[in-house]
């Protein structure tokens, strides 16, 4: 058995994640990547999607990630990202909600809107309910 | 002369006031220990990123990214001025419009200036100058807020920067130094000031040892992509802790001046008892008085 790497996810409010972790799969910018301890040196671009790792009894976890950047060193990963949470603090009714609002806001087409927040926040509620297993 | 009921009535309007003051005092505390502690969740994800950000820094050039290109002539300069929603604060708002204000009138003269106004206090005053105000947000120093503002207004300005509406954004805001001082700081966010003095400046003792093998990366995309990307998220991190800063300085400023009110009051409610009984007792001596002249009299 490998021995674990250290997994660290920060956001600007908190630390959602600072445990040890068998192997981690994070959605870099340029492709999905998997990381075991003693990876090189590594840094990269997230993009919205899922970070799974194994925790150190063998359990898999998902955590929610907005995009942002992952840092790899032999023993440790560290991923800075706008907003993170863990799927079991996903809040469903809020993403549905976000949802709804993205999808009235696009569809309304009126020329005052900022069509990249309104997808962003699309893709962002869409991503979380589908960790859930709900959309 | 007031009357023994008026330095009563007094009296008690004063007590009142200190009731209040000091119910402020203790509101104030326990915000102040709320955005004291958002502001230490926050210091993880900026040392970290100021680290990352540092060492890629160092190896990008200048042309990775626009803005940290400064333009030939600065005719349009942006200012964010973070200031509290509401008063009773002591100095504080007084000293961040003052620094401002002398900021805009000696280092920005003749340049067309334009606000970007966090809380009212700063707004109220930009209103009366008065002064171009490109955007304002009440009620979010002070309060609860998270990221998404900050990158919402930083990516207002960013835009704006490249468009070329705005050709320099400063920052003015109230550095959180303790409990009893806040200072107002001014920081100059867009062009973004060079690299290396962002590497020099984050090259903080723990960051050092991690910076020599930080140089060997692999970067994916390539850190000139990846030093674009940063950036902006660096300026929305700036203002980030720029508003935690300023509302924990706010909070901050109000506990100091309730304590001060409250225990103005105090005083003058010891003042005003001592008039009261001096009152109280001259006039029970001119009561004697007259009985004893009375009584006096009586005897014949």
């Amino acid at each position: 058995m490998a021995e674990n790497i250290f997994l660290e996810v920060v956001t600007p409010s908190k630390a959602v994640v600072s445990e040890e972790a068998q192997i981690v799969v994070a959605p870099g910018s340029e492709g999905e990547f998997g990381v075991l301890k003693g990876h090189t040196t590594f840094l990269t671009s997230l993009k919205l999607g899922s970070l799974r790792y194994k925790d150190s009894s063998g359990q898999e976890r998902v955590v929610f990630v907005s995009g942002g950047f992952a840092e790899v060193l032999p023993n440790k990963v560290t991923v800075l990202a706008e907003s993170a949470e863990r799927r079991k603090d996903i809040d469903v009714d809020r993403a549905k909600r976000a949802k709804d609002r993205a999808e009235k806001r696009l569809s309304s087409g009126s020329a005052d809107i900022d069509f990249v927040r309104a997808e962003a926040a699309l893709r962002r509620a869409i991503h979380r309910l589908s960790i859930k297993g709900v959309a | 002369m007031a009357t023994l009921k008026e330095v009563k009535t007094k009296i008690s309007s004063v007590k009142k006031t200190k009731q209040i003051t000091s119910a402020m005092k203790m509101v104030a505390t326990s915000r102040l220990r709320g955005a004291q502690e958002s502001m230490e969740a926050f210091k993880p994800y900026a040392s970290k990123f100021a680290e990352v950000l540092g060492s890629i820094a160092g190896k990008a050039g200048e042309e990775a990214s626009p803005l940290l290109v400064p333009k030939e002539e600065v005719k349009k300069v942006s200012v964010i001025l973070c200031t509290s929603d509401r008063g009773l604060c002591g100095g504080f708002n007084v000293n961040l419009i003052e620094k401002a204000d002398k900021f805009i009138k000696n280092n920005l003269a003749g340049k067309e200036v334009s606000l970007t106004c966090f809380g009212k206090k700063g707004r109220d005053w930009a209103k009366k100058v008065p002064m171009a105000i490109d955007d304002q947000y009440i009620g979010v120093v002070g309060g609860k807020f998270d990221f998404s503002v900050a990158s919402t207004s930083g990516q207002k300005l960013i835009n704006r920067f490249l468009e070329g509406a705005v050709d320099e954004v400063y920052l003015v805001y109230s550095h959180f130094k303790s409990m009893a001082r806040q200072e107002p700081v001014i920081k100059q966010l867009l062009p973004i000031p060079s690299l290396d003095e962002m590497a020099k400046n984050d090259a903080a003792p723990e960051a050092g040892k991690d910076a020599a093998y930080l140089a060997e990366h692999i970067c994916e995309p390539s850190s000139d992509v990846l030093l674009g990307e940063m950036l902006p998220k660096n300026i929305f991190i700036q203002i980030y802790d720029a508003l935690l800063q300023t509302s924990t300085s706010e909070h901050g400023a109000r506990m100091k001046a309730m304590e001060n009110a409250t225990k103005a009051c105090q005083d003058m409610i010891g003042e005003l008892k001592t008039i009261f009984n001096k009152r109280r007792q001259s006039g029970i001596t001119s009561d004697l008085m007259d009985i004893v002249g009375g009584a006096e009299a009586l005897k014949g």
